[in-house]
């Protein structure tokens, strides 16, 4: 083979090393831009709205006198009572499945497979057998409650996923190590595998609240309500949130309640900033105490 | 001479494949007894049927006996928790839990409850002390035991195992993940810990067992083709796999 030959292929291939470079950076800038576009265009047009008797006033059928107060009061409940429900719940279904059932039994195949599935459900269908079961079934009615049930069973398979996953990740010398000094099973889950295993945990489950408190359209169907003049005081009233009362809004033609709906839209990224970095300063300050 | 343990026909098994073959042993008190022979022989296997680690792997069964002071290791209603604290481990890498130094020391006993709080600075010590590791860690006791060498970090799972008093130290290829200066030290070491209690090794080094251990076995494919006086053992076998295996023609 030529000199000559040999350079150009190593010309080719340092040029097809650049080329894909630039395409998978020509990528995530896409994304980046899409965000930073809507990101941008929300601030344009609901800054102007955002004050603070905006954050403490009921809403209005007049946009400059409309405030969220119920639908904030309203999020932080269901999303307060959801993560009580379905944490235990679902890092309590991960220490089962991980450290208690017999991997080979069909049961437990049965289990993984649909936990896997369940994460891919339509939130409208958890929407329609909240219905069902909780509010109409169980006759808890249109309330708070049913509200945080449904949208833990929304969630409960992320928060089993990923508590597996972590739990998975402490290595079986510790374990072995634990067992070998004649600690029981349920010590040394308390002992060295849940410390280890909190940080994924922790993450897993507040990234899986951040989406709960996103969500509209199963919340729809067990009763939210779109427009109230109260404040809830107890897991059976009758409440509405920040996305609902969002979708309210854009609904309306007038051009004022679109500001004041991009304001709301403004408060609820400031919500999800704070329980993502939340998840970030728990995830530091579990992962020093460990390492 | 009295025997610690004594193996009778014991057979083991995963799934369907057997591990171990009728072995026949007697652990001498106070002695060390070394178990050699190439990987996958089953002499970690053996070891882990005297602690019943073999519990926490599904589809493993055990047949036989194990005699353990006049106790049925084997048998399915007896107290493993009882038995992993008078029957201590250290394992092929050093496993410290992500915790003080002191933590680990105490992680056995605090969670047994059956030292009182006030002693429990003084066990720290005498474990410590035992693994000949107090001098080294003393003014540190509360950084996390990461913060130790591999060396150290072996000899801290070995003060965690002695902590619960046991009476027996399984040992299962402790110096395979450490440098010639920390096995050297382990070494020692259990010259040190045999007076007071029997140890059981497992070693992928015919010179570690030849140095330090009073008895030796020697596995082959599941089965205990020779065990006696590691000196008998290694100038005299009676098997020809033995003396084929110690003087390196295979394995």
């Amino acid at each position: 083979m030529g000199k000559t030959s040999k350079r150009r292929r190593l010309a080719q291939r340092l040029f097809l090393n650049k080329f894909f470079e630039y395409l998978f950076l020509a990528a995530i800038l896409l994304s980046i831009s899409v965000l930073l576009i809507l990101v941008g265009d929300v601030l344009r047009k609901g800054l102007g709205s955002l004050d603070w008797s905006f954050i403490t006033s009921m809403p209005s059928s007049r946009p400059e006198r409309a405030g969220i107060l119920p639908a904030l009061l309203g999020t932080l409940w269901v999303i307060g009572l959801t993560a009580l429900i379905s944490i235990p719940v679902g890092v309590g279904t991960a220490i089962y499945l991980e450290e208690y059932a017999n991997k080979r039994s069909w049961f437990f195949r049965i289990m993984n497979i649909n936990i896997g599935n369940l994460a891919g459900v339509p939130s409208i269908v958890y929407g329609i057998l909240g219905l069902t079961v909780f509010v109409q079934l169980l006759k808890i009615g249109p309330t708070i409650l049913a509200g945080a049930l449904t949208l833990s069973l929304l969630i409960l398979p992320v928060i089993i996923v990923s508590s597996v996953e972590a739990i998975k990740a402490v290595p079986s010398s510790v374990k072995e190590g634990s067992y070998a000094l004649g600690v029981s099973r349920w010590r040394t889950i308390t002992g060295v595998i849940l410390p280890m295993a909190l940080p994924g945990i922790l993450t897993g489950s507040i990234l899986a609240l951040s989406r709960a408190m996103g969500e509209a359209a199963p919340l729809i169907m067990v009763g939210a309500v779109g427009f109230v003049t109260f404040l809830p005081d107890g897991i059976l009233d009758r409440y509405t949130l920040l996305p609902m009362l969002i979708y309210n809004w854009t609904s309306r033609p007038q051009d004022a309640f679109a500001q004041i709906a991009a304001a709301g839209i403004i408060v609820m990224m400031i919500l999800l900033l704070i329980t993502n970095i939340t998840a970030i300063l728990l995830r530091r300050k579990t992962q020093n105490r460990v390492e | 001479m009295t025997n610690k343990i004594k193996v009778e026909h014991l057979d083991f098994y995963y799934g369907n494949f057997q591990a171990l073959k009728d072995i026949n042993m007697d652990i001498h008190q106070n002695k060390i007894t070394a178990l050699i022979g190439p990987s996958g022989c089953g002499k970690s296997t053996f070891i882990k049927t005297m602690n019943r680690m073999f519990d926490l792997i599904d589809g493993t069964k055990a047949t036989g006996s194990i005699s353990f002071d006049g106790t049925e290791l084997l048998d399915k209603n007896l107290d493993v928790v009882q038995l992993r604290k008078r029957i201590g481990m250290v394992f092929q890498k050093p496993n410290p839990f992500p915790k003080s130094i002191e933590e680990n020391v105490l992680y056995g006993v605090k969670r047994h409850g059956d030292v009182p709080k006030s002693e429990w600075d003084e066990l720290v010590k005498t474990s410590l002390k035992k693994a000949s590791l107090w001098t080294e860690v003393e003014h540190k006791l509360n950084q996390s035991a990461f913060s130790l060498s591999g060396g150290q970090q072996q000899r801290l799972c070995i003060a965690r195992a002695l902590a619960t008093k046991p009476e027996v130290l399984l040992m299962d290829e402790p110096t395979s993940a450490l440098d010639p200066i920390a096995t050297a030290k382990i070494e020692e070491l259990l010259e040190e810990l045999k007076k007071e209690y029997t140890v059981i090794i497992v070693t992928h080094s015919m010179q570690q067992a030849a140095r330090i251990s009073d008895y030796t076995g020697f596995f082959l494919n599941g089965e205990l083709i020779e065990f006696g006086l590691t000196k008998t053992v290694f100038s005299n076998p009676t098997d020809k796999r033995t003396e084929d295996y110690i003087t390196g023609r295979f394995g």
